[in-house]
């Protein structure tokens, strides 16, 4: 934490700098990340809110560092979808982490949840799934990790809660094909290779029926303990 | 006794100094070499992602195949570390490995050829000079009949003329240095030329732009005025856009963002000015007007009314409702050559795709532009285009919805 603000603010410095030195002296854009990151709108939402396309995720109040390993992932091409590969293909760290900062600070509404259009039957095994595992299928639960209230920790672990279905199914198969993948130990990629396509679809279903929480911010790191160690996630 | 002692003291002070000073010119070449690595650019190449410096592995793709990049660390099973100096400057200035054997030209020969020895020593000092790290060369993968080396025999007689740069002497100095490093490490010309259907360029045509092969970005012309010469920019213009990415009269994006990221950002200020310098040097006058467009006038008239109506409702809060922008972070779209050269391909791709200049240490947190592949239909993309190149006095010709259609499955990346 102290070397991220001890980043930012030597980014901030670097970029006062520059402003002197090179910015026209008139008539320029806004000097803000959220005219910086108008780059990321058209997919991601104005604030990170969500677009219609359902494969499109939600980044509005993510965790921070999140975000950041997602942005490194994509930058490295590790986590590949050509369209972000390329856009961030040649941008410095501290300015991702600045990016990451301003999504995870944002904070608008949670979308109403979607009706479901599976059946009941594959709703409750979502929820099954979701809130105790399957301990006989080497299962974690979802909220072991990801929280009771499935806001997600700091600074590592996402909230499962505004995604719909279509998104959290894609991912939960590219993790299963090893398409997705994360740092050792790649704990996603470990849980995903027990599920069956039945499970994905039943845990992202279920999951995108969830209303928003009271308070949807991500707990404090250390809140609870991890069942088992994560890369994403320092101890 | 005491005599011998302060004899033999004054040889050990001696022969400390000597050797202090061995050393510091032993780090003045390596802090050199790795200076002139950046010019060279042979990290993009060399290095692949989340790779080890310069441990290659990389993929290049080419319309013969895909190469992979050699391991240039200093490990003396995969890498150059068995190599002489004499090795590494023939590697660079003929193109042959030591042992003889024939290079591809994929590896830009072609240019280094014109490094001088010492810069080629300074550089071979550097890579000396790096952990070495041990990973073997993958196999090219390169489709019959180009997997045989002896085709590049061929290759070499026609478009391979070796030897060291000779400067002009009606020229200064500083437009030597900066024909040097354009012509030579910087090997702006594997992009700014036209490559035919060998993969060679002749003579004349250096630095006349063409298509980037496997790529499908235009690198335009370096020569005319109605591309990216840069006759009619003024040096501060020039030296910003290579050293930080923007300018106030256009800003790097593709092929062009990578270059100005890894390599021209890290050139000091005398040698990006002497680039400049060159650069403007080489720029002809205007050649004639883009040739005019292929879509019948009324369909032209309609595309481009749809187009400024796109455009004002997408584009006009950060270009300007007159295409004058907020330079240089929102460049300006009237009297941009990028915008209005014959080619329409780097226009198109940047409506669709959007994208970030590269983040430098002049400018380290860039505006992005947004893609709009996702919101714009073909033809609107078609439109916006086609009103961009021809509105405020630009010259460029309307483009079809088909040219937009096609770029929708340009590789990016």
């Amino acid at each position: 934490m102290l070397a991220r603000a001890a980043a930012s603010a030597a980014l901030i410095v670097t970029l006062a700098a520059f402003d002197g030195a090179v910015a026209q002296t008139t008539n320029q854009p806004p000097d803000t990340m959220a005219a910086r990151v108008e780059a990321c709108t058209p997919c991601h939402g104005n604030k990170g809110e969500g677009t219609s396309d359902v494969y499109f995720p939600r980044l509005a109040g993510k965790p921070a560092g999140y975000l950041y390993n997602q942005l490194l992932a994509f930058r490295s091409g590790r986590r590949k979808y050509p369209p972000m590969n390329y856009l961030l293909e040649f941008l410095p760290d501290p300015y991702l982490e600045a990016m990451a900062d301003y999504f995870a600070s944002e904070h608008p509404p949670l979308p109403q949840p979607a009706p479901s259009g599976v059946s009941k039957d594959v709703l409750a095994q979502g929820e099954l799934l979701a809130t105790s595992g399957d301990a006989g299928r080497n299962i974690p639960a979802c909220v072991s990790c990801h929280g009771p209230g499935l806001t997600g920790m700091q600074p590592g672990i996402p909230g499962l809660l505004g995604l719909r279905a279509a998104y959290v199914s894609a991912q939960l198969g590219a993790w299963r094909y090893g398409t997705r993948t994360a740092k050792s130990p790649d704990c996603m990629q470990l849980v995903a290779g027990h599920l069956t396509e039945a499970d994905v679809t039943a845990v992202a279903a279920w999951l995108a029926t969830r209303p928003a929480p009271a308070d949807p911010a991500p707990v404090p790191k250390g809140t609870y303990a991890l069942p088992f160690g994560c890369g994403s996630q320092p101890n | 006794m005491g005599s011998k002692l302060s004899i033999a003291l004054l040889a050990l002070a001696a022969f400390t100094t000597t050797a202090a000073q061995a050393q510091d010119k032993t780090s003045d070449v390596i802090a050199r070499g790795e200076y002139l690595a950046r010019a060279g650019d042979c990290t993009a190449c060399h290095t692949a992602s989340e790779g080890r410096l310069f441990a290659g592995g990389r993929p290049m793709p080419t319309p013969f195949g895909t190469i992979y990049t050699s391991n240039i660390t200093p490990d003396p099973e995969t890498g150059i570390g068995k190599w002489s100096a004499d090795d590494f400057y023939r590697t660079m200035h003929n193109g042959r490995f030591p042992n003889g054997g024939l290079i591809y030209p994929a590896m830009p020969f072609a240019s280094y050829t014109k490094v001088t020895r010492a810069d080629s020593d300074a550089i071979f000092a550097y890579l000396r000079s790096i952990q070495p790290v041990n990973q073997k060369n993958k196999p090219h993968e390169l489709r019959f009949p180009y997997d045989n080396r002896q085709l590049i025999l061929g290759w070499r007689t026609l478009y391979f003329s070796e030897g060291e740069f000779k400067p002009d002497p009606t020229k200064s100095a500083e437009w030597n240095r900066g024909a040097y490093l354009v012509e030579g490490l910087g090997h702006c010309g594997m992009c700014h030329s036209p490559i035919n259907a060998l993969g060679g360029t002749s003579q004349s045509d250096a630095f006349k732009g063409g298509l980037i092969p496997m790529q499908n970005w235009y690198a335009p012309s370096l020569t005319s005025n109605r591309e990216a010469g840069l006759g009619d920019w003024s040096i501060k213009d020039i030296t910003d856009l290579l050293q930080t990415g923007v300018s106030a009269r256009g800003v790097v994006y593709g092929p062009m963002a990578e270059v100005v990221h890894n390599s021209l950002q890290y050139l000091d200020d005398a040698d990006t000015k002497a680039m400049a310098v060159y650069l403007k040097g080489i720029a002809e006058g205007s050649s004639p007007p883009a040739a005019s467009t292929v879509l019948p006038t009324t369909e032209s008239s309609l595309l481009i009314s749809l187009g400024k109506t796109v455009y004002d409702k997408n584009c006009a809060s950060c270009h300007g409702p007159q295409g004058e922008g907020k330079p240089p972070h929102w460049p300006p779209l009237a009297n941009n050559q990028s915008i209005e050269m014959q080619s329409a391909v780097n226009p198109i791709r940047m409506v669709l795709n959007g994208g970030y200049p590269p983040g430098t240490k002049g400018n380290p947190m860039p505006y992005g532009m947004p893609p709009f592949a996702g919101l714009l239909s073909d033809n609107e993309v078609a439109a916006v285009v086609s009103y961009i190149r021809t509105a405020w006095g630009n010259r460029g010709s309307p483009v079809s919805a088909r040219e937009a259609n096609e770029l929708r499955s340009a590789p990016l990346n």
